[in-house]
């Protein structure tokens, strides 16, 4: 022993490092959410279902998109749940201009609101368009690879619950496998979404070679921030495809919206990366990685992976290899780096 | 269709709302609420710190907020920040996660520092006009007169020694607890107006308290009197006990004479105290005889480990009958029976030393007590008191090791607080009640994702061999970044910190956020209770109640 031993190295932490505000930190560091001024794009009052993620979600991501913008932002929507619940005839829970027009051509028309804009020599104003992962991935697909295509000056946020809520929970092409829902029910030799469908958006969108890819989740509100400021500082087509919990759909609890959104992440099924013009730029590590039957279990949707007499075991071991795929794919188990504040 | 709006479209007929028009609130069938839920370090510490509230004020780097808060409990930070043996950090929250916060390193920061800054305490309660008398200056008489004082009482303390401080003074060694810290800290009680009479044994507690005009006392003169143990010895002078040597380290010019070789019997805190100071004057050999095992050492785990460190000697499971005529010491080999108890296995050895030190414990002098009619003597010889801290004499209240308790210096100090207040209440005819205490705030009710993983500081430790020879203190202090650091780590457990989070994670916007330092509101027209806020708090300070439908 020396004749004092060395005093620790001290870093920047405190307690709440990871909460939605902290009062150490600069005020211009802050998150969006934390602030007093936030515009809260969406106001109480909607019908969205007791602890709905997508509610969440859409308002983190335009609340954000606000701040960037400096308030000079146009919101355009697909049908799906966050367009009913927020405008039942004749209420409205937007604050920030909006428009609905059909389930699948979301992204049509903020190509068209960007191009008038542009015509009106007012692009200050930024567009962004959002829709559900059945209006994304689905039915407003095409429209959505045009935009793409075109690099029109749009961000286009999906809001991912895995499934169509709002018309009574039917499959989607997000739906993973073995999800039990109206159309895909536990019953069979392969109870639940079979293995091997689906699509992933975002690296179908890294494959248009656009500006700006990114997953994000309701579970990591600086991380998301983070992404929608970004995404808003560049020009052309963008694409933020944000994990949004869904306890009615998933048969959660709804005071379990955040922790499901978390563990998803953290056993690496949903893998929060960021991509520039089709390559990948960086990932988010996994803190506390856990194993995906901690994700499942909590969900009434997964419920027969837990049943006795069934090949469960071995279906929660293949979903367990996707989580593992992603976790060496997108390198996201490694020392995490300073903590991002 | 639409008559009063001829310029837009047919099928629009109303005009646009907001869905602020929509109480979802009625959907609600449990409600969030706001509470603030006991930190386990509060629940643990004896003088009854609100620990939490002063890391939160040190975290913000207001330190001399932070000193007030903790004086607020307990006169004595910087001595307690270094003899406590802080059952608060054994109940600290964050040791699940990584290690403990260093409590006690915060607060022997924020005591240092108020030494070196000359802060001092507010008395804030008008002169009362009553008088006080307080027998014995230790850490319970001390708090007791320093809380009666803020109070607004006038209080005198009457001491039987040369010098304030009892056992902080002749009990702790120096090495652990330096003395011009000690005197500073009593100094700053005296300046507040506390009169203090030394070398004044108190021999009649119902004369005294007449004759002074004193309308309540609080008696805390501590347990002196060493226990002690038959052994056959041709030389009484070898045997001493550890009180006593403690004592003359701190009266006598020169220090007691032990030898060479040194055994020391018992297995608490003060064997360890004496153990190691001998080895400080010079003792080549320093031996602790106890008849337990290691692990039934009363004595702290800590100090037995730094005691090892410093090349004392532990030998357990053994008894020692006698000294015999060659000055050598006879000891017995002792077993654990099948109940855990320690018996005699006839099996003798011989230990060759110059001194027997007798850390067996200590009594209370109740003697001059015994006199006042109604005062109870509990079994051990301590003075029985009520929940009230007082005795079975109206108006005399007692406190310390004298009362049946844990003897340490911080129960001690929270016995002065308790009995200063009841004295206070008592003097107004009025009786102290105790606020309800909150409901714990355990592990399970924080959401701990939120916290970054950070260390304990680890404070630095003098060098053995300097430890073996001088009486400078082993442990060092905390720098202000260190502190910093660990008033930092401090999760805040069951009080809101103002995170944001209940704000934030609000799908319906119903959490109202006051602004700085005034928490948040919910908004139950809009709330549809869900419960993600009272989920997603990191510190455990929601809970969900159920509506009455």
């Amino acid at each position: 022993m020396s004749d004092m031993t060395a005093e620790q190295k001290v870093k920047f932490y405190q307690k709440g490092t990871f909460t939605v505000g902290n009062r150490l930190v600069d005020q211009a560091r802050r998150s969006v959410q934390g602030s007093m001024e936030r515009s809260n794009a969406i106001t109480s009052g909607h019908r969205a279902c007791q602890g709905c993620g997508e509610a969440l979600g859409a308002r983190y991501a335009l609340d954000a998109a606000m701040r960037a913008t400096e308030g000079q932002l146009i919101a355009v929507n697909a049908t799906g749940c966050l367009e009913v619940f927020t405008t039942p005839y004749p209420e409205t829970s937007w604050q920030v201009p909006w428009i609905h027009s059909l389930f699948g051509n979301a992204a049509a028309v903020a190509s068209g609101v960007a191009a008038a804009m542009r015509v009106k020599g007012r692009e200050q104003v930024r567009v962004v368009a959002q829709g559900g992962d059945g209006g994304t991935t689905d039915i407003g697909f095409g429209c959505l690879s045009g935009m793409f295509e075109r690099n029109d000056d749009v961000l286009y946020i999906c809001y991912d619950n895995e499934a169509y809520m709002n018309t009574g929970v039917q499959r989607s092409s997000a739906t993973p496998p073995t999800a039990r829902t109206a159309t895909t029910p536990a019953v069979g030799p392969e109870p639940g979404n079979v293995f091997g469908t689906g699509k992933n958006l975002p690296l179908i969108a890294m494959a248009h070679n656009i500006p700006y890819v990114a997953t994000a989740s309701v579970s990591d509100l600086h991380d998301l921030e983070r992404k929608v400021e970004k995404a808003m500082a560049i020009r052309g087509a963008r694409y933020i495809h944000i994990f949004v919990p869904c306890p009615l759909g998933w048969g959660s609890a709804s005071h379990d919206t955040i922790r499901i959104a978390r563990l998803a992440s953290e056993c690496g099924l949903f893998p929060l990366f960021e991509a520039e013009h089709g390559e990948i730029t960086g990932s988010l590590p996994i803190r506390r990685k856990v194993p995906v039957e901690e994700y499942l279990r909590p969900q009434k949707r997964f419920a027969h992976l837990f049943k006795d007499g069934g090949d469960g075991v071995a279906r929660i071991a293949r979903l367990q290899r996707m989580a593992d795929a992603n976790i060496a794919r997108f390198g996201l188990q490694r020392e995490a780096e300073e903590t991002p504040l | 269709m639409s008559q009063q709006h001829p310029d837009v479209p047919f099928a629009i007929t109303l005009d646009v709302g907001s869905s602020l028009a929509n109480l979802t609130g009625s959907w609600r069938t449990e409600r969030p609420v706001y509470l603030d839920r006991l930190p386990p370090c509060n629940s643990a510490c004896p003088a009854g710190e609100n620990i939490q509230a002063w890391l939160a004020h040190a975290e913000d780097g207001d330190y001399e907020a932070a000193w007030h808060e903790v004086m607020r409990n307990n006169p004595l930070p910087a001595i307690m920040g270094r003899a406590c043996y802080h059952p608060c950090e054994g109940a600290c929250n964050r040791s699940a996660l990584d290690d403990a916060i260093n409590i006690h390193a915060v607060e022997r920061f924020l005591g240092d520092q108020a030494i070196e800054k000359g802060w001092v305490p507010a008395v804030e309660a008008a002169p009362s006009g009553k008088k006080v008398l307080v027998i014995g200056a230790g850490p319970s008489g001390l708090s007791a007169a320093y809380h009666l004082r803020r109070l607004g009482h006038a209080v005198t303390i009457r001491e039987a020694g040369p010098v304030p401080g009892g056992m902080m003074r002749f009990g702790i060694p120096a090495y652990r607890l330096p003395r011009e810290i000690v005197q500073a800290e009593i100094d700053r009680i005296l300046a507040m107006g506390v009169a203090l009479e030394l070398n004044h044994k108190v021999e009649d507690i119902q004369a005294e308290m007449k004759d002074g005009g004193f309308g309540a006392c609080f008696l805390a003169i501590g347990a002196h009197l060493a226990k002690r143990v038959n052994i056959p010895t041709p030389d009484a002078g070898k045997i001493l006990d550890a009180i006593g040597v403690l004592h003359e380290m701190e009266t006598s010019e020169n220090p007691p004479l032990l030898g060479r070789r040194v055994v020391v019997y018992g297995g608490g805190n003060t064997a360890i105290d004496v153990a190691r100071t001998a080895k400080r004057l010079g003792a080549e050999e320093a031996i602790i005889v106890y008849r337990r095992t290691r692990e039934m050492m009363p004595a702290h785990d800590f100090e037995v480990e730094e005691a090892l460190a410093e090349g004392v000697i532990l030998n357990w499971l053994t008894t020692i009958k006698e000294i015999d005529d060659s000055g050598s010491f006879v000891v017995e080999k002792m077993a654990l029976n099948d109940e855990g108890w320690p018996e005699p296995t006839g099996e003798f050895d011989t230990i060759e030393a110059d001194s027997l030190v007798l850390a067996l414990g200590q009594n209370v002098d109740t003697g001059f007590i015994a006199k006042v009619p109604g005062v109870e003597i509990a079994k051990d010889g301590v003075i029985q008191v009520g929940p009230d801290m007082m005795t079975g004499f109206e108006g005399l209240f007692a406190g310390g090791d004298m009362v049946p308790s844990e003897r340490t210096v911080t129960v001690a100090v929270g016995h002065g607080k308790k009995a200063a207040r009841h004295i206070d209440d008592w003097l107004r005819g009025e009786r102290y009640e105790h606020p309800p205490r909150h409901e714990l705030a355990g592990v399970d009710k924080l959401n701990t994702w939120y916290y970054a993983d950070a260390p304990k500081t680890v404070q630095p430790e003098l060098d053995v061999v300097r430890r073996q020879t001088s009486f400078d203190e082993v442990h060092r202090g905390l720098d202000e970044t260190n502190a910093l650091y660990e008033a930092r780590r401090c999760l805040s457990c069951g009080n809101c910190f103002e995170c944001d989070n209940c704000y934030g994670v609000c799908p319906d916007n119903a959490v109202i956020k006051l602004g700085p330092g005034k928490r948040f509101e919910f908004n139950y027209d809009y709330c549809k209770g869900c419960g993600i806020c009272a989920a997603e708090c990191p510190c455990g300070a929601i809970e969900m109640v159920p509506e009455n439908i």
